[in-house]
């Protein structure tokens, strides 16, 4: 008999050690997977996990990639990580994110070819505010009407989809394209490129917002009044309205950094890696942040750890298809495994395993 | 040069030192927007790289990612592919365009095939097929089969390879059938099957009893198969499991012969940058079998379309043809230049439906 037993406080010990005993977990299920479709598992896991970091071929390229990749992740994450921790679920990250990169390639798309010192900060102001306006609709619809915010953020996502298209389509299009969908590639365009801030470290300002973002986030998690409110509200909202918290406004500030942060990912990602305006230029990170908040536990450290993981999954994943025409389906079934793992490894660390019988007192 | 330093001098470009290991094969990448198994487009493009690998045996080595995103994740994968030593790499869809020319850049040495593009570079090539007039024979068979003279049309983006197909279809449909009507619903995305099956399901709501499909899975098949009486075209690929009925022909694009042809060149050294743009005359587009749901008479009237277009007589575009507005674009006996249709933005006269803006 195994029986669990609830632990009075989580355990320190098993809160590290369980993701570790998750990936460990996951290379030996997914290397009997691999084994299964006929391929080496072990040069599988290695070609996953070691070779986007230390093989001499591709590390110096992917190593960076890795960066670029889990920026965004880690960006958004860090903003909904604060409203999930205190119970305000804002699942439309994707949304804002497409909205934000609108907002701030529309800025450069208006003034170009203007070539002013000023454009790029005023890009990262109007990605932001793009993102933050569109978390406000859900927010709002909550604080007058008592809407829920899940529903509400996660259908603005197919609006923010269809604006998208059409600003693909019309306004932004390329003038010189050809009539073919798409906006002027910025990354031909100096003033408002988001380029690498050190030449072939992958390092460009959506990866250095995010890692100021983890920060500010920790400092106000743990130092702010804040970050104590935001706590309070997700243990006890009770307590919290006892102790001061005024729920409407949590609801505000909340779905407003975390858009206000999926906004600037996407004008980020838009004036750098991705280039351009163009339909299915959103490509799922505001939903795989999610992921990446509650791989993190919803710390900001644990974010940032957690943002690197998905992407150390996603590039190694890619090495191993083409290297050893392992599919795609089986990479993300992998990817599965890692997040099954994960949480289900939880329990470790919130409970207590007894063997045996419960013996009568 | 031989590959050796041509892969050396790539990583060194990079300043990459010790990149891709020497080896005496031809490495050919291929970059897939779908999964191989998406029974259309990826598919065949995977089965030309089958051929590759049946004709040249041991000689070449081939190797190909999957479901890859138009943008970012493409530029990253191409890389990585040139960094493993890959001496060819074909990148098989539209929105893989300005990434190709990035990553061809950085290896001056690699060439690089482009599918469907516009952009070319001394290391890019363009390679694609006059799907549109396969389109033409579909076209007239629809016109042929409608009863409710609706026919149903679901396009990816708006791009002008998808608008030659609409109006090269509605061209042949409404010389057949006076009547007939095209209803177009955009996917906004070349793969995707429970988007193509909604949207397949819309169009048999509204009418529709021929549909015409320009996104890469089987699902609109199945959707006309759960509705009855509806008929399909296999799309990219045979889709030969949905015959007599519904799928009555289909679209096949034939990639291999030109796959080993530049495999070839690149073997013989005598690759260079080139634009390619096939018909069903070289073969690069094939129609499927026309089942035996289509009347003789019928299949006899397309097949003569077939022939025509195949020996060049007979072009898809031949005027008199006039725009959506009404101003004329060929006059009688004139015929579409490539330019125009490569740029093609514009409804022909008829259809009801805009162009998306």
């Amino acid at each position: 008999m195994i029986r669990l037993e609830k632990r009075p406080q989580p355990s320190r010990i098993w809160t590290v050690a369980t993701p570790v005993l998750a990936v460990a977990l996951t290379m030996v299920a997914g290397g009997l997977m691999f084994a299964a479709l006929g391929k080496d598992p072990v040069v599988a896991i290695r070609t996953i996990f070691w070779d986007p970091l230390f093989n001499e071929q591709f590390a110096s390229y992917s190593r960076p990639q890795l960066l670029v990749k889990a920026g965004p992740l880690i960006l958004i994450a860090t903003g909904l990580s604060l409203g999930f921790r205190a119970g305000i679920w804002n699942i439309g990250a994707e949304g804002q994110y497409i909205m934000g990169a609108l907002a701030g390639a529309g800025v450069a798309l208006a003034l170009y070819p203007l070539d002013a010192w000023f454009l790029f900060p005023l890009m990262v102001l109007a990605g932001a505010l793009g993102g933050w306006a569109w978390a406000m609709i859900p927010a709002i619809l909550k604080t007058r009407f008592r809407t829920n915010e899940i529903l509400v953020s996660l259908l603005l996502v197919y609006v923010a989809e269809q604006v998208l298209a059409a600003m693909a389509l019309g306004l932004m299009k390329n003038p010189e394209g050809g009539g073919f969908p798409g906006s002027r590639n910025l990354q031909h365009y100096p003033a408002a490129a988001n380029t690498e801030l050190i030449a072939g470290t992958g390092m460009h300002w959506g990866v250095a917002a995010a890692f100021i973002a983890v920060i500010a986030a920790y400092v106000m998690l743990t130092r702010h009044m804040l970050g104590f409110q935001i706590r309070l509200a997700g243990q006890s909202p009770r307590a919290a309205r006892f102790a001061g918290v005024n729920p409407n406004a949590l609801v505000l500030i909340c779905l407003g950094l975390s858009g206000a942060l999926a906004g600037l990912a996407g004008m980020f990602e838009v004036s750098g890696p991705a280039g351009r305006v163009n339909i299915g230029f959103n490509q799922g990170y505001g939903f795989t942040a999610i992921i990446v908040a509650f791989l993190g536990r919803l710390h900001p450290v644990g974010i940032l750890l957690a943002g690197l993981l998905m992407a150390l999954t996603y590039i190694g994943g890619e090495l191993a298809q083409f290297m050893l025409g392992i599919p795609a389906a089986a990479i993300q079934a992998f990817q599965g495994m890692l997040l099954f793992f994960l949480l289900g490894v939880d329990v470790l660390s919130n409970y207590h395993i007894r063997l045996g019988r419960r013996r009568v007192a | 040069m031989n590959r050796r330093t041509l892969l050396a001098s790539a990583a060194f470009a990079l300043g990459l030192a010790g990149a891709a290991a020497a080896q005496d094969k031809i490495k050919v990448g291929f970059v897939y927007v779908g999964p191989i198994g998406d029974g259309g487009w990826t598919y065949e493009h995977d089965k030309g790289r089958l051929a590759i690998e049946a004709q040249f045996g041991d000689a070449v080595e081939t190797v190909y990612q999957e479901s890859v995103p138009e943008g970012a994740d493409a530029e990253r994968v191409m890389t990585q592919m040139a960094l493993s030593g890959a001496d060819l790499i074909f990148a098989t869809s539209f929105g893989y365009m300005d990434p190709v020319i990035n990553v061809a850049q950085k290896f001056p040495n690699v060439k690089f095939e482009h599918a469907t593009g516009y952009k070319r570079a001394d290391n890019v090539s363009t390679y694609s097929a006059r799907f549109y007039e396969g389109r033409a024979v579909q076209g007239l068979i629809a016109g042929r089969m409608t009863e409710s003279n609706i026919i149903g049309y679901i396009g990816a983006y708006p791009i002008p390879e998808v608008i030659q197909g609409i109006n090269a279809a509605y061209i042949h449909a409404k010389q057949v059938n006076p009547d007939v009507q095209f209803k177009i619903v955009w996917a906004y995305t070349w793969f995707d099957p429970a988007k193509e099956a909604d949207a397949a399901t819309a169009l048999i709501e509204q009418g529709a009893d021929v549909i015409l499909q320009h996104t890469d899975s089987t699902a609109p098949q199945a959707a006309a198969e759960r509705a009855g009486n509806v008929y399909t075209f296999g799309q990219a690929s045979d889709m030969a499991e949905y015959a007599p009925k519904p799928r009555i022909s289909s679209i096949i694009d034939n990639w291999s012969p030109y796959y080993i042809d530049r495999v070839q060149a690149v073997i013989d050294g005598t690759w260079e940058s080139t634009d390619t743009w096939d018909g069903i005359g070289p073969g690069m587009v094939e129609i499927g079998e026309i089942s035996e749901a289509v009347p003789a008479e019928v299949k006899a009237e397309a097949e003569a379309l077939i022939a025509a277009l195949a020996s060049g007589e007979y072009h898809a575009f031949t005027g008199p043809l006039n725009r959506q507005d009404g101003t004329p674009w060929l006059a009688e006996g004139e015929v579409a230049d490539d330019a125009t249709l490569l740029g093609m933005n514009f409804y022909v006269e008829g259809l009801t439906a805009e162009v998306p803006k």
